[in-house]
């Protein structure tokens, strides 16, 4: 009888730990102010009324948005995202300010949102040594530590401020990387971007601390269109990071963003995410669909960028965080763990375009699938005919744990010259038996197991993570996989 | 512009020329043929699956079609020969598309069926009926093209429980003295616990037409059987080729096909296995050695449709000058098929700078017992190991030639006839060292140039 009532007990554990809820799955309940749904070519000019911008920029959301009406959103990936009616979105939510106290105070619920999520908006809390730029909707909620990045020159502020504060460096830089014509989600999200941040790291300098956007959709039925631009001068390093959470809703909510990074002559740039939006219910009800365009230029010689991303969230993920390898001997650099789990569905990947003579790039993918989700990697190696002497090695693994889930890989490889070398290997497997047998000998249990010898399989992502974030990260692929083994 | 037309039209103005001298069963195919072309347009360059080959541009020269199936005086058996030492083979040639046995064909007989579509309509009209065009995906027009125009073709047969003795040879060649476009098609059925080996080469006889083989073969391999299919194409820099092979693998079937290309114009061959019964083995080898406008697309998709099935693929391509190689791959496990072992690999070099490989290796799994991986590599020779014959007096090109043969040796090693090795071994070394001229004994022009 015992010995029948053994995996039951063991089902139920799972089951309750299936149910457990996402930890940031919290609204707040903040005054917000909404533009009503619906997008034309009003709701544009609203949008940018509402920033104040200058003329040029409305302009460029013009021609976005006349853009984005001719093209048809892409279907190739291997996921399945359902129409959207794009009509239904709000395209502009902040919470309101208290206008005189703007500048200096921020609100007493919004800081709580912000405490809650672990995000130090104080600058009292030094200790975490961490600059911050939390983004709450449609935009930028405060900023911290800027006066001392000043001093140094390097400029970390939201877009919307770089805008009216350093319009020419905006203006030379915006679109560059991703033109408004690259996509229809990067369309999109140029014709209504609201806000994101903006960094500068002048010629020689060499960024102090970890640079980290914060990025939260709170409001109802509103879609978050930030957009990142960094730009690394002359031998200039810095070190950015991103983290994203959404409140829990049934309906399922659009997150469209882009991501321009600009990397000078020996200038390195580390890229780093912790995406965890809401990923819908145990059901696949509800949660983020993530259709995000990222891409790096390393323009000068000797650039470096390096891309690391967990993704452990959304319902949806279409992401592919690219590196545009132009400068001679630049370095392109992608380090991803996606793991799914549920309805989830990933496809994300990256792409090395090598363009300057020896130039590099390494790429290391680990997907996990559990649940009845899909994990796809979709990449691209391309070597141009001039560009000789290159290197690339690819690496990715899939680890199954559920025989109702999916992985897949869809590589590309377009080699144009005999000087260069290209390698990719992939394996997909499921998680050894062995391992967890040994672990349960050893009084371990077969849920923890399977986050220990997961994480043991992400450890050569995670440790190219700052360490503020692979703490969280790790934890993040523990939680994610709560009620997958089974 | 669409390519397909000009045949379309051929086809709607002379339906009944091809139906009067075909067999009913071809026939009625080729009216689900006619509604699939209708909208049909051949893939461009860039689209899915077809990065680097322009199937409409090799499609758009008007070529000619033996609408009234006239003969071509020349017995092909007679100038033409291309016989692997130590090897005795049952020959059977094909001229352009049409079929002619030689004197050793008789050697097989009570043992191995070898007979044109319109003989097998009548002898084994239900196993014609159940298998003719079952496999092949009409949803590709280049196959729906092939079912089109197709007057005849060539019906393998090997019954339960018969080990064919002699491996079969088919060797296919152009020798029309016109731009010729032919439709081959070819059904093998492999019985319960049989066994065949069948060794096809493509050949041309002259270097000065241009020529396109639309090729469609159909394999059934049932429960046990052992099939093992070379397939080697030695023609001219003017000759097309698109080929579509179909394997159905029933339970603990073997299934070995092999993939040579040696010298070509541009060739695209596609690889469909569907894996439908346990224990079933799949090797898929691949082996291309490309110099000067050489082009070679490989696709290859192996569905594991059942649990505990094993599929191994290898393609080697060695590049030179302008050649352009292609590779796209994909290996797909249906849920609930735990225990499948799957790999796949592709090796390429690239010899020159301007020569250009793109390669494409895909996994989708849908289960998660399993043993899947895929490499893919794009490199130049190790210039450590050229170092080290140069420092033993070997000349660069000498150790580059060695280095490139050892290369693609594993593939060749795949071949599961010790005679075809040798001989392919013997073949890969000339071609390397550009002496690949005519075959021993041979009258024919094919490697005139």
């Amino acid at each position: 009888m015992k010995e029948n009532e053994k995996p039951d007990k063991g089902n139920q554990i799972i089951e309750e730990a299936a149910q457990a809820e996402y930890k940031y799955g919290f609204v707040t309940d903040i005054e917000t102010e909404v533009i009503p749904k619906g997008l034309d070519e009003d709701v544009v000019r609203r949008i940018s009324a509402l920033k104040g911008e200058p003329e040029w920029l409305l302009d460029f959301r013009l021609k976005a948005y006349r853009h984005w009406l001719t093209l048809k959103a892409p279907t190739w990936g291997h996921v399945h995202v359902p129409e959207i009616d794009y009509q239904d979105i709000s395209y502009y939510a902040a919470p309101r300010h208290n206008k005189q106290g703007e500048a200096k105070e921020i609100d007493p619920e919004l800081k709580k949102t912000f405490d809650k999520l672990g995000i130090p908006l104080e600058e009292q809390m030094r200790l975490s040594g961490m600059a911050v730029d939390a983004v709450m909707d449609s935009v930028s909620v405060k900023t911290t530590y800027r006066e001392r990045l000043a001093e140094l020159g390097v400029i970390f502020c939201s877009i919307s401020e770089a805008v009216k504060d350093y319009p020419d460096l905006v203006r030379k830089y915006l679109g560059k990387v991703v033109p408004y014509t690259d996509n229809f989600y990067a369309a999109l999200n140029s014709a209504v971007f609201s806000d994101g941040s903006f960094v500068y790291i002048p010629k020689g300098v060499r960024c102090p601390m970890e640079l980290s956007t914060y990025f939260r959709i709170n409001a109802a039925q509103t879609g978050q269109f930030e957009r990142t631009l960094i730009v690394a001068d002359d031998d200039a390093y810095v070190s950015y990071l991103e983290g994203c959470t959404a409140p829990m809703r049934d309906e399922n909510q659009l997150h469209a963003a882009i991501v321009e990074i600009i990397v000078e002559d020996r200038a390195e740039v580390k890229y780093s995410t912790v995406q965890n939006w809401y990923p819908g219910d145990k059901d696949g009800k509800g949660g983020i669909y993530n259709l995000v365009t990222k891409r790096g230029l390393c323009r000068g010689d000797h650039s470096k960028l390096s891309w690391t991303q967990v993704e452990t969230g959304s319902a949806i993920t279409w992401k592919y965080p690219s590196c545009v390898l132009k400068g001679d001997n630049s370095v392109g650099e992608f380090y991803s763990v996606a793991l799914t789990n549920n309805w989830q569905e990933a496809d994300t990947g990256t792409k090395m375009i090598h363009l300057g003579k020896n130039s590099t790039s390494t790429i290391v993918s680990k997907g996990i699938s559990a649940g009845h989700s899909q994990n796809s990697y979709r990449g691209m190696v391309k070597i141009a005919p001039k560009a000789t002497g290159c290197r690339n090695f690819t690496q990715c693994d899939s680890l199954l744990l559920s025989d109702t889930s999916g992985a897949h890989t869809f590589p590309v490889i377009e080699v144009g010259n005999d000087t260069s070398v290209v390698e990719h290997e992939a394996t997909t497997s499921k998680i050894n038996e062995d391992q967890i047998f040994y672990c349960n000998q050893r009084g371990i249990s077969t849920e923890d197991a399977v986050g220990l010898i997961v994480n043991g399989y992400a450890k050569e992502v995670m440790a190219k993570l700052p360490m503020e974030f692979a703490v969280e990260a790790q934890k993040l692929l523990s939680v994610s996989l709560e009620g997958s083994v089974g | 512009m669409n390519a397909l037309q000009q045949y379309i039209d051929l086809f709607d103005q002379s339906q009944e020329v091809f139906e009067q001298q075909s067999p009913e069963l071809l026939n009625r195919l080729r009216k689900v043929a006619r509604e699939h072309l209708q909208d049909a347009r051949l893939p461009r360059k860039g689209s899915e699956d077809y990065e680097a080959t322009d199937l409409e541009a090799v499609f758009a020269h008007d070529y000619g079609v033996n609408v009234n199936r006239l003969p071509f005086e020349a017995d092909p058996g007679e100038t033409f020969h291309c016989d692997v030492p130590n090897l005795s083979t049952c020959l059977y040639y094909s001229s352009n598309d049409a079929f002619h046995s030689s004197p050793t064909a008789e050697r097989n007989i009570g043992q191995v069926v070898v007979e044109p579509f319109s003989m097998a309509a009548v002898d084994y009209p239900e196993l014609m009926e159940a298998h003719y065009g079952r496999l092949a995906r009409m949803s590709d027009p280049t196959v729906a093209l092939n079912s089109l125009l197709v007057q005849d073709g060539l019906f393998i047969y090997v019954p339960d429980g018969v080990v064919a003795e002699r491996p079969i040879q088919l060797v296919n060649i152009f020798n029309a003295a016109l731009d010729m476009m032919v439709q081959r098609r070819l059904l093998i059925v492999v019985g319960n616990n049989a066994s065949l080996k069948l060794l096809a080469c493509d050949h041309t006889q002259s270097p000065d037409y241009r020529y396109l083989n639309n090729q469609v073969v159909e394999i059934v391999a049932m429960p046990g059987s052992t099939v093992d299919y070379y397939d080697m194409e030695e023609s001219t820099p003017l000759t097309r080729r698109v080929s579509s092979i179909y394997v159905d693998q029933r339970e603990g079937s073997n299934v070995l096909i092999d993939g040579i290309t040696l010298t070509n114009g541009f060739t695209r061959n596609n690889y469909h296995v569907e894996v439908n019964g346990e224990h079933a083995e799949t090797q898929l080898l691949g082996m291309t050695i490309a110099s000067g406008e050489q082009h070679v697309d490989s696709h290859t998709f192996i569905s594991h449709n059942t649990p505990r099935c094993h599929s191994n693929e290898m393609f080697k391509y060695v590049l030179n000058d302008n050649a352009v190689g292609a590779f796209a791959g994909k290996i797909l496990v249906k849920p609930d098929c735990p225990r499948v072992e799957a790999y796949q690999g592709n090796r390429n070099l690239c010899g020159s700078a301007t020569a250009k490989m793109y390669t494409k290796p895909q996994l989708e799994i849908y289960t998660d017992d399993v043993m899947c991986s895929h490499g893919s590599a794009v490199g130049q020779l190790d210039e450590d190991a050229l170092f080290y014959m140069r420092t033993r007096g070997i000349g660069i090109d000498e150790a580059r030639r060695l280095l490139m043969q050892a290369f693609v040796a594993d593939v060749i090693n795949g071949v599961r006839l010790d005679a075809l090795k040798d001989r392919l071994h013997y073949l890969v070394e000339k071609r390397f060292a550009g002496t690949l001229s005519n075959c021993a004994g041979c009258l024919a022009s094919c490697r005139k140039n």
